[in-house]
């Protein structure tokens, strides 16, 4: 059953094989089991969990039944979910809960899905390992020396220890697909403005994005069609047409379903800093994707090596002013001792924020700062535009990107925990899809010494319905994302 | 451009962040090699190119001016470190 996809557990549901009381508590002990080691989950609450559950089942019994009802989701720790501690992995939220929802949990709500708690997470979303977690790092469930990626290193987890069906993420240079590669499951970061970012605890704000994590593009598929959606209350959602982005995935059927389809390869993607056993598994990927019918182009994103420099101008300028809100007065942390107001801000925030979001709040401000502003900000933004550039001119030759997601495989914790820069580097390949604002995948491809590795997909604005199609197509032939941690059965 | 610790307890002040001397010292370190990669930026010839802010071109909505939320202020200060008569209190800022 935890190995079910979200369509089999919904026709599960709806056949009355099962209540959602008995997979909620399913899941439940599998966490009180496994939670305690891996530490995937930060915030639980049986009493809400069991409620929500007793409610899908008195919906389903009126025959009222939506594809995700009664299935049980983890919710990334940045998403405000009423009445639930939303602490956005921060000892400056640590005490906060939240009083009103975010767009995303009103969705999972309004379709009766069950939240099943709430998933560890680099502070404020500033990390690719979960070492910045306040409350302590989490174990890649593939090996428990490893890190499981970041920021959403406890949705990645609880994902791929099969401890709820499928779990949410925000990927705002990464935090999605990297944590999907080094865990080998199935993650989306949607085009910028399909998913509102209505509270969704601010990071940089134009480059934050919701997206799933889940088994399989199926999965993804599902979460996506209730996930997507205009909301008023976010002046960056994006009003379109409600689309089914499981539309296509019938199709994906007989021996060439990709005929036609055009990929194109980065060569930038492939070039030095890229594991020798990782771009092995994306190669023997690309193979898989011939033989489904797709034509490979030789393609190139010329400013990729770029978008790290311009990143760490952009996100920290943008987070400095994000945070610029934790003051100590109208919520979260206040320091215990203080003399005047200037004295309170200072400590609450020296006290309330770790060292990766202080470093990131002190670049923001020095970048932004008088006299700076032209050298750094201003010339990230020009850069930005170059970066987004060599994405309209890739997509003139081909209808997908692939590469690598990760340049490695998952690393030891507390490898790069001193060296903020070596940790950047682990973003290369996917921070450019943010700037530009495009959407992004990664799905499982293989493994290189025992570890999962991530075959990531890009595509052109809009796009996500065709990615599905093209990961699906995939994962008819193959079989790495049913894959799962030896130990955790 | 190389930073001073003195550089590095400015920002901190800007940022309203308190730190000391061997904090600043150690941030020091880290921050020069974040300003180091940052650098390679300034190699590109941006002449001519428009900053780009946004990925999509968008306008601000508008709306019509009507209530669309009560008032949620005892909800609201529920989560406050400190308030008093539905106030929030702070240092004293006024003699």
């Amino acid at each position: 059953m935890i190995n079910h996809s979200l369509k089999q557990l919904g026709q599960m549901l709806a056949s009355k094989q099962i209540s959602s009381v008995e997979l909620t508590q399913a899941f439940l002990k599998r966490i009180t089991q496994h939670n305690p080691d891996i530490n995937a989950y930060i915030a639980l609450d049986e009493t809400i969990t069991m409620a929500q559950a007793q409610a899908a089942d008195a919906r389903i019994a009126t025959g009222n039944i939506a594809p995700l009802t009664g299935i049980p989701f983890a919710q990334k720790d940045i998403f405000c979910a009423k009445g639930w501690k939303t602490t956005c992995g921060s000892k400056m939220l640590a005490n906060f809960t939240a009083p009103y929802d975010a767009h995303v949990i009103t969705q999972f709500d309004a379709v009766g899905a069950v939240n099943l708690g709430k998933t560890n997470m680099d502070e404020f979303a500033m990390g690719s390992s979960n070492e910045t977690s306040y409350f302590g790092g989490v174990k890649n469930p593939w090996d428990f020396d490893r890190v499981p990626g970041g920021s959403s290193g406890g949705s990645a987890a609880a994902v791929a220890a099969r401890l709820c069906a499928a779990a949410t993420g925000t990927d705002t240079g990464g935090s999605i697909r990297q944590p999907a590669s080094l865990c080998g499951f199935t993650g989306l970061k949607p085009t910028y403005g399909l998913v509102s970012r209505y509270g969704m605890i601010a990071f940089a704000s134009s480059l934050d994005q919701a997206g799933p994590m889940a088994k399989s593009a199926e999965d993804c598929a599902l979460m996506m069609n209730v996930m997507a959606g205009f909301d008023e209350r976010d002046s960056t959602s994006l009003d379109r047409p409600k689309e089914d982005y499981a539309r296509g995935l019938a199709n994906m059927t007989g021996e060439q379903p990709l005929k036609g389809l055009r990929i194109g390869l980065p060569k930038e993607y492939f070039a030095e800093g890229l594991d020798a056993g990782v771009a092995k598994v994306v190669q023997d990927a690309i193979a898989e994707y011939k033989k489904l019918g797709a034509t490979i182009v030789d393609i190139s994103l010329p400013n990729t090596q770029l978008s790290i420099p311009v990143y760490y101008v952009l996100a920290p300028a943008e987070a400095s002013s994000n945070l610029s809100r934790y003051d100590g007065v109208r919520y979260g942390y206040r320091t215990e001792e203080y003399d005047d107001l200037m004295d309170m801000y200072m400590k609450s925030r020296a006290e309330g924020f770790g060292a990766e979001v202080k470093r990131r709040i002190l670049i923001g401000t020095y970048v932004l700062s008088a006299g700076y502003y032209d050298a750094y900000y201003l010339k990230a933004q020009q850069i930005r535009r170059l970066i987004a550039q060599d994405f309209t001119e890739a997509f003139k030759q081909c209808d997908v990107i692939m590469g690598p997601t990760a340049p490695s495989t998952a690393f030891k914790a507390g490898e790069k925990a001193d060296d903020p820069v070596a940790m950047y580097l682990q973003d290369v390949y996917t921070i450019a899809t943010n700037l530009a604002g495009l959407p992004g995948m990664s799905i499982p491809a293989g493994f290189s010494n025992g570890l999962p590795v991530g075959l990531q997909l890009m595509g052109n604005y809009f796009d996500e319905a065709r990615m599905l199609d093209v990961a699906h197509a995939y994962q008819q032939v193959t079989d790495w994302h049913t894959r799962m941690p030896a130990g955790l059965e | 451009m190389a930073l001073t610790t003195e550089d590095i307890k400015r920002i901190a002040y800007l940022a309203r962040i308190e730190i000391n001397e061997q904090e600043a010292a150690s941030t020091l370190t880290k921050l020069s090699g974040i300003l180091g990669l940052i650098e390679q930026m300034q190699a590109v010839d941006t002449t001519g190119i428009v900053p780009m802010s946004h990925s999509q071109e968008l306008e601000q909505r508008l709306r019509e001016d009507v209530v669309t939320q009560i008032n949620q202020r005892e909800t609201f200060q529920a989560i406050a470190p400190l308030t008093d008569s539905g106030l929030y209190l702070v240092p004293k800022v006024i003699e």
